[in-house]
């Protein structure tokens, strides 16, 4: 049983090729693409590998720790799902495994997110039930 | 390094024209002012539209076959043809590929155009020169937008905390940028900004937050706007009305395209645009008398002046200090008030390379540079950088564009 959640984002669209990442979300799994051929995990997901172009793709879970790579603070929503949440802060993530990805640090005043902060996933749920992965600051109280 | 032997000095940009209002609004359809800048920038270099054999466009809004719409309003039928589009740096790439194909003797005659008109289309309720609505498929819907990043000054802030965090950069020295620049729009009386007055570096600072860091006072304007640029045969352009302004070098390169997978947030693909440039024009950094670079925001122009090469990888902060930029300084920039001041209608490219022209020729008035870069004296400027920049700090496109007296 689900609580009933309202959309307070722009929800994101699936792709076939994507099916299996907002799946695992439900079960608040992260997934990364990894390629077989190179070995190495990349972002974003797609369908073939961004280095060498191969389409043997693996998707690999996460325990999704890493560092705040750049951020910015909109003082103002950037669509209009997000009215209301403002100030809220943007930020790149690169994930100890070496791909930066785009999220958000939740819990903590948005103004005190700076890059180099350690940051840990946390979810957000979707309207049908996946989940957006966000991040809080590791450690924090 | 690639052979370009043949390219350097093959072709001249010989007619300019744009249209901006102090209102940052124009009257007429896009394609009447498309019509009108295609007029008068042939009218400018003495040429009629009987003579243009090759048609380069990349207006916003327009239909699937941009070039084949325009040429037909214009009733030529062109023998080269590009609507190549990569946001602000597409003109400087319209003049590359136009340079490349004349000295090829694939064309003649070329004019490159230009028009948005997304100031007057927010006054009738559009959605301005980044509609949204556009945007809610592929990859930036599913990894981008759940997140909220405003755009497009989101995108740069991202750059700009990392570039701080890299090296040290401030908020006050990005502000001097659009110091400088604002100095520059109260010397150019059809700059939007004319009649606004100097800023200070704390105006900057004290203007609403955007997107941290970026304040108002660093965002480039919302304006409508067109122009047109023609080129042609370096032997051909000696005879028309103006000076030629030779297409010395040129350098085209982007890296992506949505923000969050740019390779390295500190460096644009001006690392690669800018360096080939000046090495197919035979020249460097040291040798500009005038650069006209993207300044769609200020931390634009800071990381074109890294990447350019007129200063190192992370001093572009200090650089930009004391007014550097500006008229008293020693590298004028953006000598029209430049996006933030002159005019922005979303692919600003076409109005710096307008600039870049009009200030070789010696036609900028109040605000014409001098040749005094490395102690040269008096005189009128030899050498100009013109400098696009597009999508979200995704392409960019540099040309080095010479006087006479460097052909």
């Amino acid at each position: 049983m689900t609580t009933e959640v309202t959309a307070t984002r722009f929800e994101p669209p699936v792709t076939e090729f994507t099916t299996p990442f907002w799946d695992a979300t439900r079960e608040q799994r992260l997934l990364l693409p990894w390629c077989r051929s190179c070995g190495q995990p990349f972002w974003f997901p797609r369908e073939t590998c961004p280095r060498d172009l191969s389409p043997d793709i693996e998707w690999r879970p996460t325990e999704g720790r890493g560092v705040v790579h750049a951020a910015s603070v909109m003082p103002k929503p950037g669509n209009p799902a997000m009215a209301g949440r403002e100030p809220y802060v943007v930020a790149l993530i690169e994930l100890d495994e070496g791909v930066r990805l785009m999220s958000t640090v939740v819990d903590v005043d948005p103004w005190s997110v700076a890059v180099g902060d350690r940051v840990a996933l946390a979810w957000e749920p979707l309207t049908d039930g996946r989940s957006l992965y966000v991040f809080e600051r590791d450690g924090a109280p | 390094m690639t052979t370009t032997a043949g390219f350097r000095g093959a072709a001249a940009i010989v007619g300019v024209a744009d249209a901006v209002s102090p209102t940052g609004m124009l009257d007429g359809s896009n394609r009447a002012l498309e019509t009108q800048v295609v007029r008068e920038a042939l009218e400018d270099a003495g040429l009629s539209i009987g003579d243009v054999d090759g048609i380069a466009v990349a207006s916003t809004g327009t239909g699937a076959h941009p070039s084949m719409e325009l040429a037909q309003h214009l009733g030529i039928t062109p023998r080269w043809t590009d609507t190549t589009t990569t946001g602000g740096s597409s003109f400087e790439v319209h003049v590359e590929h136009a340079a490349a194909a004349i000295a090829l003797g694939l064309c003649d005659v070329v004019v490159s155009v230009y028009c948005s008109t997304p100031r007057s289309a927010r006054r009738r309720g559009g959605g301005g020169f980044r509609s949204r609505a556009g945007l809610a498929i592929g990859p930036v819907a599913e990894w981008e937008l759940p997140f909220g990043l405003r755009m497009p000054m989101g995108a740069y802030a991202l750059a700009a905390s990392r570039h701080m965090a890299e090296f040290g950069t401030t908020s006050e020295q990005l502000a001097e940028i659009a110091v400088s620049t604002r100095d520059w729009a109260v010397r150019n009386p059809r700059a939007y900004h004319h009649d606004s007055g100097p800023i200070t570096v704390d105006d900057v600072l004290a203007s609403p937050v955007e997107a941290s860091p970026l304040h108002r006072l660093d965002c480039c304007l919302v304006t409508d706007g067109a122009g047109a640029v023609v080129v042609t045969r370096a032997d051909r352009a000696r005879d028309l009305r103006k000076a030629p302004v030779a297409v010395l070098g040129a350098g085209t390169s982007h890296t992506h395209a949505m923000i969050s997978a740019m390779p390295e947030l500190t460096r644009t693909a001006g690392a690669v645009s800018g360096p080939q440039a000046f090495a197919v024009a035979g020249c460097g950094p040291a040798d500009v008398d005038v650069a006209e670079l993207y300044d769609s925001f200020t931390i634009t122009v800071l990381l074109a002046l890294e990447d350019l090469g007129f200063c190192t990888k992370g001093e572009g902060g200090a650089f930009v200090e004391g007014g550097r930029l500006g008229p008293d300084g020693d590298l004028p920039a953006n000598t029209n008030g430049g996006g933030l001041g002159y005019t922005h209608p979303g692919m600003y490219g076409m109005f710096l390379l307008v600039e870049a022209v009009r200030q070789l020729r010696g036609e900028a008035e109040d605000r014409q540079v001098r040749r005094r870069r490395n102690g040269r004296g008096e005189g009128l400027p030899e050498v100009a950088a013109a400098h696009g920049c597009g999508g979200v700090l995704s392409s960019t496109s540099t040309l080095v564009l010479g006087s006479g007296a460097t052909a």
